[in-house]
C-alpha cells in the first residue's frame, strides 16, 4: 500500500513559565492511503499535539517542533513556508475538531463557511463552489441542503453541526483527514451515526483518516490500525486485531481492562491507578513504570527497546526482553 | 420585528416622559428664578413677567402646560433671550453640535478599532504596549485638559491650526481631537481584549485549518465577533461624546447646543434647560435603540423578536 504520510521521530515542546513541556517525544508512524489509523491514549499523552503538528496548527510561540520530520507524499511539512502550508491546509490535509458547538463561526452562515474553503483552494466561481457545498452537505446527510445553506450554526443540533464540520473538512477532497476526538462531545446514538458516516465517506472518497480518541469503543468500530501513546511516546502499535486480542504493553492491557464490555458477563472494570508523569522532566526510563504492575528495576533506569512482533505490531516494553520472558516462564 | 420596534417605541416614549418629569421638578426645586438678578427688577414688572411665563401658577399646572407644549413639539420662547424661541436655538445649534459629534464618533471608532486590532495582533509586543499606553493616556486625560493642551501647543506655540471658532474644516481638527481621544481609548482597549479572546476561539482554529489567509481570518472571522462588545458601549459612548461637546464647545467657542445648555442653567432659563435636555435625551434614546438593532444584525443569535425556533 502507498504511504501518504510519514511521521518520523517527531518532538514537540511548549515553552511555559514553569519550563519546557516536552509534549511529544519521538513519535514515528505511517499513514497509508485509504486506511483509518487510530491514535489512542489518555488526556495529555500528546495525541492531539502530534495531530496538530501535522497541520502546523500548534501555536508558535509557545509550541515548537524541535526535532523530526513529517513527510506528506515525500514533502517535509516541517520545512515548508507558511503560505505554502496554507495551500495544503484544507485542500490536501483537513482537520475536524472535538467540539462541533464551538468549531463553527456563530456569525457566518454555514453555507458561506463551507464555500469560502472551496474558493480558497479551487479556481471556481461562487456558483460552482455553492454547488460543491450542496453536494457535500447532501453527502454528509443534511436534509434540505438548499435551505440549510443559509442557516447559522446555532440553528443546528450538535450532531448536525458535526456533519457540517465534516462537510467543511472534506469539501476540497483532501487526501488526509485528521479527526481530533470527533465524537467525544456527542451522545452515543449520534456518535454511531457519525462513525458510520466516516466509513461511508472513506469508501466513497478513499480518504485516509487519522482518528484521535480515548474511546476504545470508537477504535474498535472504525480503525484499521491503532497507535497507543503514553507520555508523548508511542508505546505500542499494531493492527486493530493485534491491539485488541494480543495487547503486549501493560498500558494497552490496562486501557482495555478499563473499558466496559457487553460480551463478557460479570467482569469488574479495572482502572489504571496513578497518573501520567510530569512532562516538564519526563523520566529517563519507561514513563509507565510508576503505574505498572509488572515494573522491574530496569524499567525505571532505561527506556525499553522497540520489539517488533509482526509487520505492524511493535511494542516498547522490557517484558519483551528474553530474560524477562524466561523469568516469567519460571515463575509459572 | 415590527412588533419589537413598536414595543421599543412605546418604551422610549415612557422613558422620555420620565426624563421630562424628573428634569422639570428637579429644575424647579433649585433655588432662584430667571428674574433673580443682582440688578433688582421692579416688582410689578417681575410679577407681570412671571404671569407671562406662567411662573405664578402652581407647579403642577406649569408641568401640565409644559407637557402640552412638548407634545406639540413647541418648546416655547426663551426667557432670557426674549427674541428667540427654543426651537430656533435648537435649529441653529444642533447642526453644529451634530457635525462635531458625528465627526468625533467616526474618528474615535475608526482609530480605536484599528489601534485595538494592532494591539491584539502584536499581543505583548512593542506595538501592543505603545497602543495601550496611548489608550491609558486617552482615558486618563479629561477632554477639557486635552483641549487646552492642544490649543497651547498646536495653535499657540506652533500656530498651525486656528485657536477657536467654527468656520472651516481646519477649525474642526482640534475640537474633534480633544473630544475623540477618550472614546477612542475606550474602544481601543475593548477591541483589543475582545479580539484577543476571539482569536483563541475554536472557530478561528477551524478557519486556520481551512487554509484561509491571516487577513481573511482576522477581518472575516474574528473582527465581527470581536466588535459585539464594542457596539454595546457605542450607545453610551455616543452619549458621552454628545455631552462632552458642552465643555468642548465652550472652550473652542463653537456655536453649538452646548453653549445654550450651559448658559441656560446658569441663568435659570427654564424653557431652554427643558428644551435642550429633552432634545438630548431623545437623541440618546434613539442611539441606544439603533445600537440594539445593529446588535441583531451583527449577531444572528440575537433575535429582536420573540418566537422563531428556540
Amino acid at each position: 500500500m502507498e504511504k501518504i504520510l510519514e511521521v518520523k521521530n517527531l518532538h514537540v515542546s511548549f515553552k511555559t513559565y514553569g519550563g519546557e513541556v516536552k509534549a511529544v517525544r519521538g513519535v514515528t508512524f505511517d499513514l497509508y492511503k485509504g486506511e483509518t489509523l487510530a491514535i489512542v491514549g489518555e488526556s495529555g499523552c500528546g495525541k492531539s499535539v502530534s495531530a496538530q503538528s501535522i497541520m502546523r496548527l500548534i501555536p508558535n510561540p509557545p509550541g515548537k517542533i524541535t526535532h523530526g520530520s513529517i513527510l506528506f507524499k515525500g514533502m517535509d511539512l516541517t520545512a515548508v513556508k507558511e503560505p505554502q502550508m496554507r495551500n495544503i491546509r484544507g485542500a490536501d490535509i483537513s482537520m475536524i475538531f472535538q467540539d462541533p458547538m464551538t468549531a463553527l463561526n456563530p456569525t457566518i452562515t454555514i453555507g458561506e463557511q463551507i464555500i469560502e474553503g472551496v474558493l480558497q483552494h479551487k479556481q471556481v466561481t461562487r456558483q460552482e463552489a455553492k454547488k460543491t457545498a450542496l453536494e457535500m452537505l447532501d453527502l454528509v446527510g443534511i436534509p434540505n441542503p438548499v435551505e440549510r445553506l443559509k442557516h447559522y450554526p446555532h440553528q443546528f443540533s450538535g450532531g448536525m453541526r458535526q456533519r457540517i464540520v465534516i462537510a467543511m473538512a472534506l469539501v476540497c477532497q483532501p487526501e488526509v483527514l485528521i479527526a481530533d476526538e470527533p465524537t467525544t462531545a456527542l451522545d452515543v446514538t449520534i456518535q454511531a451515526q457519525i462513525l458510520d458516516l466516516f466509513k461511508e465517506i472513506q469508501s466513497k472518497t478513499g480518504v485516509s483518516i487519522i482518528l484521535i480518541t480515548h474511546d476504545l469503543g470508537v477504535v474498535a468500530q472504525v480503525a484499521d490500525r491503532v497507535v497507543v501513546m503514553y507520555a508523548g511516546k508511542i508505546v505500542e502499535a499494531g493492527s486493530r486485531r493485534e491491539i485488541f486480542y494480543t495487547p503486549q504493553h501493560p498500558y494497552t492491557k490496562g486501557l482495555l481492562n478499563s473499558v466496559p464490555r457487553l460480551d463478557i458477563e460479570e467482569t469488574e472494570l479495572v482502572p489504571i491507578g496513578g497518573s501520567p508523569p510530569d512532562l516538564f522532566s519526563p523520566p529517563t526510563g519507561c514513563p509507565f513504570t510508576a503505574r505498572c504492575a509488572y515494573a522491574m528495576e530496569v524499567c525505571d533506569r532505561k527506556y525499553p527497546f522497540k520489539t517488533r512482533l509482526s509487520q505492524e505490531h511493535h511494542v516498547d516494553c522490557w517484558l519483551q526482553d528474553e530474560r524477562a520472558i524466561k523469568m516469567l516462564a519460571s515463575i509459572k | 420585528m415590527t412588533a419589537y420596534i413598536v414595543k421599543r417605541l412605546i418604551a422610549m416614549l415612557v422613558t422620555l416622559w420620565l426624563i421630562i418629569t424628573l428634569t422639570f421638578f428637579l429644575m424647579h426645586s433649585v433655588p432662584g428664578s430667571p428674574f433673580n438678578e443682582e440688578r433688582a427688577t421692579n416688582e410689578t414688572v417681575q410679577k407681570n413677567l412671571e404671569k407671562y411665563y406662567h411662573l405664578d401658577e402652581p407647579l403642577i399646572v406649569q408641568y401640565g402646560l409644559y407637557l402640552k407644549s412638548v407634545v406639540t413639539l413647541d418648546f416655547g420662547p426663551s426667557i432670557k433671550k426674549s427674541s428667540q424661541t427654543v426651537n430656533e436655538m435648537l435649529g441653529r445649534g444642533f447642526p453644529v453640535s451634530f457635525e462635531l459629534g458625528i465627526v468625533t464618533l467616526i474618528v474615535a471608532v475608526i482609530s480605536g478599532i484599528t489601534l485595538g486590532i494592532i494591539a491584539a495582533l502584536r499581543h505583548n509586543g512593542i506595538l501592543d504596549y505603545t497602543a495601550m499606553t496611548i489608550a491609558v493616556l486617552g482615558i486618563s486625560i479629561p477632554n477639557f485638559v486635552m483641549a487646552t493642551l492642544l490649543i497651547q501647543q498646536v495653535a499657540v506655540n506652533w500656530g498651525i491650526l486656528p485657536v477657536a471658532t467654527w468656520v472651516s474644516p481646519k477649525h474642526m481638527i482640534l475640537p474633534t481631537l480633544a473630544l475623540a481621544t477618550g472614546p477612542m481609548a475606550i474602544i481601543a482597549r475593548l477591541t483589543r481584549s475582545s479580539m484577543l479572546e476571539v482569536l483563541t476561539q475554536d472557530y478561528i482554529r477551524t478557519a486556520k485549518a481551512k487554509g484561509l489567509s491571516p487577513v481573511k481570518i482576522i477581518f472575516k472571522h474574528a473582527l465581527r465577533n470581536a466588535l459585539l462588545p464594542v457596539v454595546t458601549v457605542l450607545g453610551s459612548l455616543a452619549a458621552s461624546i454628545l455631552t462632552g461637546t458642552f465643555v468642548i464647545e465652550k472652550i473652542f467657542a463653537i456655536p453649538g447646543m452646548g453653549k445654550y445648555f450651559v448658559e441656560s442653567i446658569n441663568q435659570r432659563d427654564y424653557p431652554v434647560i427643558m428644551g435642550t435636555t429633552v432634545f438630548y435625551s431623545a437623541i440618546l434614546i434613539m442611539m441606544l435603540f439603533l445600537v440594539d438593532i445593529a446588535y441583531g444584525i451583527l449577531d444572528p443569535r440575537i433575535k429582536l423578536h420573540k418566537k422563531e425556533g428556540s
